[in-house]
């Protein structure tokens, strides 16, 4: 099989989280879309370092899931106390910043 | 040249007294107005020390300089503030703190009432030091200084009671009427500077005849100007009138004895010029006569006691420009002019500063009559002046007067017939308005306002009109007695030596021609006033209405300085603000309205953020792809 098939597929995730995360107005969704952009980087980082034949991609995924594991710690503590204050998780809802 | 060391007290120390009253403040109002009279007695002093020691010396060592500091010094061009009193300078001197001191003591009790009186005492001794700089400097930039502090002393005193918006007016209008004049004399300073590299008087006289005669017409012209706007001579007259808003002690020492003489003496120092240049003496002579006439002819038609004699001494000084322009024969007679009329004209604008004072400041003639009774003094003083100016022998203007049309008829042919037409129809016209004034006001039955209870002023004020006229009466005979005047200027004014033209009359006919005008003058006036006289003035002829107008002046001015400089102004304020302006504001809108669009970006969505940012991303990334394709 053709590894450049990888490069494709991780370019489809990142396009169809990207679309999610500016379509979709549920936080947890839009969160979810985050992810997956995060896992295609990775799945491009791991497909590169597979064609350069060295583990500079793979470590670099690595340093990925950590940031994004982080990331779901603080997001998912935000979304919850969102909920909390005003029972919508809607990202249109939280346009405060507009004033 | 003598070299002397005291000059400089003469200026500093009525400079001082000001300084010191002004900057006291209220804690000298009971002492104020003594100190600055014995400051000014004491420049009369000085005055009378110098001329004394004048006399002892001879020849070209009676005049005395006296260095005071390095002024400007650039490159080459040097000049020292220094000061210079020769044989015309202690004309001035004498009159300037001799009149002054005089008017000094008069406001004493003219101003008593005034809580502001500190505030004018030390006004007035401003002018005595601006006015004794002026005559004392000895280059045109130190006149010039001088010639603007007596402008500025002029501005503060025509509206010292600047709380009436008129007065203040007044001032404004006196003030820049004489700035017209100013402007002419810095141009004149400035054409010196280019043509001869020097402004003292000296250095330009040693420089003149070697001069182009247009820059020397220029120049005279120039001078002209100046002595024009401070001497309220046509065209810049118009000033004059409306400057006896301010306190009369100001309009009899300012506006009638000193400070409007100053073109004359402009003129008379800046002698070499004008006798080196016919064509500026010409012009000096027209704008002399045409004031002469116009003055008197002025003076005929008002009601207002203070602005007939602001006519009067408008008349006057064209007579004196008139002699200043007739070459250096005339230089002598108009001095001497000056020097009668600074007397006589001060004796009766004192005069009539006792009637108002006695009147409840009642200007207007129409409103005294039969004051004799019960001002006998002021009435005869002013009498004596009367006779004075109308020029009946043995009074000062006599001899004054005389001289000036005799030497007007001298001029020879036309020019001559003219200007001596002219000057013995302005002594005409002079003695008409002059015993018109003294009828109505002195003769007659009493037309007074309810409630005034006319009497004599203090002695404090008839002391200074007494002296005042005895020298009215004395000065013509003793300055022209063996032509003491002439022989005194000589080395001044008359380099040449050079005696009047062709005679055209006999002296004695012409005193006799303008002693017979001066009669009829004097009999019209007292057969159309010694009847009833109407409170209200009638309507009169055109003439008298257009009279009463000053002369359609200020409707002139009105037309054609006020409104076309008005238009001017509206236009570039309005250029201003629609082309200067326009571009700020462009500016402003485009940038206000481009943030405006710019803001709707900022509209709080998570969403529309990440989708702005994708897109850029992409843009980005679009960007790069193409620089490296």
């Amino acid at each position: 099989m053709d590894i450049s098939n990888y490069i494709y597929l991780s370019a489809i995730l990142f396009v169809i989280g990207a679309i999610g995360v500016v379509v979709r107005r549920n936080a947890i969704v839009v969160f979810m879309c985050v992810e997956l952009m995060l896992n295609a980087a990775n799945l491009a980082f791991v497909t590169f370092s597979r064609i350069n034949g060295d583990l500079g991609g793979q470590i670099a995924s690595f340093f990925t899931m950590v940031v994004a594991a982080c990331e779901v710690v603080v997001g998912l503590a935000i979304i919850v106390t969102m909920y909390r204050s005003r029972r919508s998780a809607s990202v249109d809802d939280a346009s405060l910043l507009q004033r | 040249m003598t070299t002397r060391t005291d000059l400089v007290y003469l200026i500093a120390l009525p400079l001082f007294s000001s300084a010191f009253l002004l900057l006291l403040g209220r804690i000298a109002d009971k002492w104020g107005h003594f100190f600055a009279t014995a400051i000014s007695a004491s420049t009369f002093g000085i005055g009378l020390y110098e001329f004394f020691a004048m006399r002892s010396r001879s020849g070209d060592s009676r005049a005395a300089t006296q260095r005071i500091f390095e002024w400007i010094s650039v490159g080459t061009f040097k000049v020292d503030a220094s000061l210079l009193l020769d044989q015309l300078s202690i004309c001035f001197v004498l009159l300037i703190t001799g009149v002054g001191t005089l008017i000094h003591i008069y406001s004493i009790a003219y101003m008593s009432h005034d809580r502001d009186r500190r505030r004018f005492f030390a006004y007035l001794n401003l002018f005595i030091a601006a006015m004794l700089l002026l005559v004392l400097g000895d280059s045109y930039l130190n006149l010039y200084v001088g010639w603007e502090g007596v402008g500025l002393a002029s501005y503060l005193l025509i509206g010292f009671w600047n709380e009436r918006p008129a007065y203040a007016t007044a001032a404004k209008k006196a003030f820049i009427a004489n700035r017209v004049g100013d402007v002419g004399l810095s141009l004149a300073i400035m054409i010196a500077f280019t043509q001869f590299g020097s402004v003292t008087f000296s250095g330009v006289k040693d420089a003149a005849p070697h001069a182009s005669s247009a820059a020397l017409t220029a120049l005279g012209a120039m001078l002209l100007l100046a002595a024009a706007g401070k001497s309220a001579q046509f065209p810049l007259q118009s000033w004059l009138g409306d400057a006896m808003a301010g306190p009369t002690p100001v309009s009899a020492l300012i506006h009638a004895a000193t400070m409007v003489t100053a073109g004359v003496y402009l003129i008379t120092r800046s002698n070499f010029i004008f006798d080196a240049s016919s064509t500026a003496r010409l012009l000096v002579v027209i704008v002399g006569a045409i004031t002469l006439l116009f003055g008197a002819i002025v003076g005929t038609a008002k009601d207002d006691i203070k602005k007939a004699l602001a006519a009067s001494t408008m008349s006057q000084i064209g007579y004196m420009i008139l002699a200043t322009g007739l070459g250096p024969v005339g230089y002598a007679f108009a001095i001497m002019h000056l020097l009668t009329h600074g007397f006589f004209k001060a004796s009766m604008f004192l005069g009539a500063g006792s009637v108002m004072h006695g009147m409840n400041d009642e200007v207007n003639m129409r409103r005294y009559g039969g004051l004799g009774k019960v001002m006998p003094i002021t009435a005869v003083t002013f009498g004596l002046g009367y006779l004075a100016i109308i020029g009946v022998p043995p009074f000062a203007g006599f001899y004054s007067k005389d001289k000036i049309i005799e030497t007007a008829f001298n001029a020879g042919g036309v020019r001559g017939i003219l200007l001596g037409g002219a000057a013995l129809l302005g002594a005409a016209i002079t003695a008409f308005y002059m015993t018109r004034v003294v009828v109505l006001t002195f003769t007659g039955q009493k037309r007074w306002a309810d409630g005034t209870h006319p009497h004599e002023s203090p002695s404090l004020m008839l002391i200074p009109i007494i002296l005042l006229s005895v020298g009215s009466v004395a000065s013509g005979f003793l300055l022209n007695k063996g032509n003491a005047l002439v022989h005194w200027l000589a080395p001044v004014v008359n380099a040449s030596g050079a005696e009047g033209g062709t005679e055209l009359f006999k002296p004695i006919v012409v005193s006799a021609l303008a002693l017979g005008v001066v009669v009829l003058g004097v009999l019209t006036a007292v057969l159309k006033y010694r009847g009833t006289v109407p409170i209200e003035a009638p309507a009169g002829s055109p003439l008298t209405r257009f009279a009463r107008r000053d002369l359609g002046q200020d409707d002139f001015n009105h037309r054609v300085l006020v409104l076309p400089g008005q238009a001017i102004t509206k236009s570039l304020v309005g250029m201003d603000f629609h082309f200067v302006d326009g571009i700020v504001r462009a500016v402003g809108w485009v940038l206000s309205y481009t943030s405006a669009s710019l803001k709707k970006v900022q509209n709080g969505y998570v969403r529309s953020y990440a989708l702005l940012m994708t897109i850029g991303a992409i843009a980005l990334l679009a960007t790069i792809w193409l620089v490296t394709l």
